[in-house]
């Protein structure tokens, strides 16, 4: 065993203590601050065992996607939010909670059969490395084109969506009778936005 | 022992300066294997890295603390040093020394982890930063993703440091760093992509060698104007100076996510945006600037003085001329950064957010598509 091969085993065995340790704390913990921090630190050892794959833009995009954006929205969105509050008992906690681990353990046991009767090749096959990227991007553009396509639309109907819930417009007044109506809602807009402007 | 040394630096410069293998012959002709000359090779290039950002920082510094000084109409430092150079290193050490302080309140752990997360990618992004053909940590193909991708991480650790400290004025600091820096990375990566698109590679060395088949006529800020200015404003935002400083408005919240800071985290701080300004510096020299390309092809001029462009004597010349052009044109726009630091007002958080959202990006998708347009109609000019 030469040099870069037992550094590689090392940093294998790092890359996934980090990663499973990191994914239990996510669940477990119960400070949800901590929970999206260790989130981020799971999402960069995946990232580092994509490098150690030989696989540096899946790497690359990896950190760009879910660090850099998903894990610092969720971070945005809990520090937006972030009001201590006593929560409600819940009715039957330990029952749920049991019942939810047994789950999780049939899931793992499975995973675990499925890993020691697969016949797994090895070693598999070679990395392309650098030509990754163009490779990538030939099958977007190619046989992958309408997953590719059908997923931006996902995020097009997901952006309508966002824009809709967070531009809700707040009728003050009923739009029958003219009274004034309170619909109860958590948040109020001071002026509605849209619908009371044609009777100004 | 000294025929090969000579050896060494004929086969170093022949090669067009790969300092590597030939640091790699050197040692194995000193009689070790190449897995020891391997490692030993290994932390040069970080202490590389480290000197040299250290080193820009320092004297940004100094310039910032003299040029603030002249559009005040003040000396500024002048009694460490002639003209005051050693300031910066007197303001070091004075951090250096100072107490470390984390608040009573503060979540302690995080406190410290957040400068640490702000620092760290901003000095990898160096890596692929090329001062010359081989004169580059990592030339990985990858390359300018790679800085894209790293300078995503930096919110993250600004958030934590803003959170941890316990502080309204850090949280809010911390809120508008990463709302700021998410909406500015994207039309900052459409500009990428479309110097990238004319140059069909990621890579940092691809980008530099394309711009410069005839001298500065060919840079790619003729071809890229507007993306020019659109990555020069969003590297300003990145980095969080002036006018986009709103992290850390004096005026509104104190020091932004800095406040609890104190020694050595604080220098933390300082450091990581220092470093920033200078790597965006650098990036946009390389991107847009022709990076180490001389005005005039350095193979005309060696062709012009009938020399061989491949003689060792003219090799190292080439280098040095390469890396001088390189901080050159760093340095005119580290000094045009700081000019605006300190000419224009800092704009609101809600106009920041329509430049960024509502402005920018569509003019990006515009170059995007333009420069699509015209590489397809122009394949010549646009590299087809």
């Amino acid at each position: 065993m030469n040099i870069a091969s037992s550094a590689q085993q090392i940093c294998f065995v790092i890359l996934g203590s980090v990663v499973i340790l990191g994914a239990l704390g996510v669940v477990l913990l119960n400070n949800i601050v901590y929970s999206a921090f260790l989130l981020g630190g799971v999402f960069m050892g995946v990232a580092g065992l994509y490098l150690l794959l030989n696989a540096s833009f899946v790497a690359a995009a990896q950190i760009l996607v879910y660090v850099g954006a998903v894990n610092v929205l969720i971070l945005f969105a809990i520090m937006l939010v972030n009001k201590k509050e006593k929560l409600k008992e819940i009715q039957g906690l330990k029952v749920r909670k049991f019942l939810s681990g047994l789950v999780c353990t049939g899931l793992l046991l499975l995973l675990l059969r499925v890993d020691f009767t697969t016949q797994w090749i090895s070693p598999g096959p070679e990395a392309i490395g650098e030509m990754a990227t163009e490779r990538i991007g030939e099958h977007l553009f190619t046989d992958y084109l309408l997953p590719f396509e059908v997923a931006s639309v996902l995020l097009l109907m997901a952006m309508i969506g966002a824009i809709v819930l967070a531009r809700r417009d707040v009728l003050t007044s009923d739009v029958g009778t003219g009274d004034s109506v309170d619909q109860n809602l958590i948040e109020k807009s001071n002026e509605p936005i849209l619908l009371d402007q044609s009777t100004k | 022992m000294l025929t090969n040394l000579k050896e060494v630096i004929f086969f170093t410069v022949n090669t067009g300066l790969d300092l590597e293998s030939s640091f790699n012959n050197l040692l194995q002709g000193l009689g070790l294997s190449s897995e020891v000359s391997h490692i030993l090779w290994l932390p040069l290039p970080m202490l590389l890295v480290l000197t040299s950002a250290l080193i820009g920082v320092l004297v940004t510094v100094w310039l910032e603390r003299k040029i603030s000084a002249a559009a005040q109409q003040r000396i500024g430092p002048e009694y460490a040093g002639s003209l005051g150079i050693l300031q910066p290193i007197a303001d070091g050490l004075k951090l250096l020394v100072k107490e470390d302080v984390i608040p009573t309140k503060a979540d302690s752990l995080l406190f410290s982890l957040g400068p640490v997360l702000v620092l760290i990618p901003v000095i990898l992004s160096w890596l692929i930063v090329p001062f010359g053909q081989n004169l580059i940590i990592s030339n990985v193909g990858i390359g300018i993703f790679l800085w894209i991708a790293l300078s995503s991480i930096q919110p993250i650790g600004l958030l934590m440091s803003g959170y941890a400290s316990n502080n309204k004025y850090s949280l809010l600091g911390g809120l508008r760093a990463a709302a700021q820096s998410i909406s500015y990375e994207i039309p900052l990566a459409l500009s990428v992509l479309a110097i990238v698109m004319m140059s069909n590679s990621l890579s940092t060395v691809d980008i530099v060698n394309q711009q410069n088949g005839v001298g500065f006529l060919s840079w790619n800020i003729w071809r890229q104007p507007v993306g020019f200015l659109i990555f020069w404003i969003c590297a300003l935002a990145e980095c969080e100076r002036l006018p986009f400083d709103l992290p850390e408005a004096e005026e509104e919240l104190v020091a932004g996510y800095q406040t609890e800071y104190a020694g050595m985290k604080f220098a933390l701080f300082y450091l990581g945006s220092y470093i920033n300004l200078v790597l965006s510096a650098l990036l946009v020299s390389i991107l847009y600037l022709g990076g180490w390309g001389f005005p005039i092809p350095v193979e005309w001029i060696a062709q012009f003085l009938g020399q061989n462009i491949d003689a060792p004597l003219v090799q190292v010349f080439t280098a040095s001329i390469g890396i001088a052009m390189t901080i050159l044109k760093t340095y005119l726009l580290v000094f045009l950064a700081i000019l605006l630091r300190w000419t224009t007002p800092r704009v609101r958080i809600d106009q920041l957010l329509d430049l960024g959202w509502k402005f920018l990006l569509p003019i990006s998708l515009v170059n995007l598509l333009f420069t699509a347009a015209l590489k397809l109609a122009f394949p010549l000019a646009f590299g087809g």
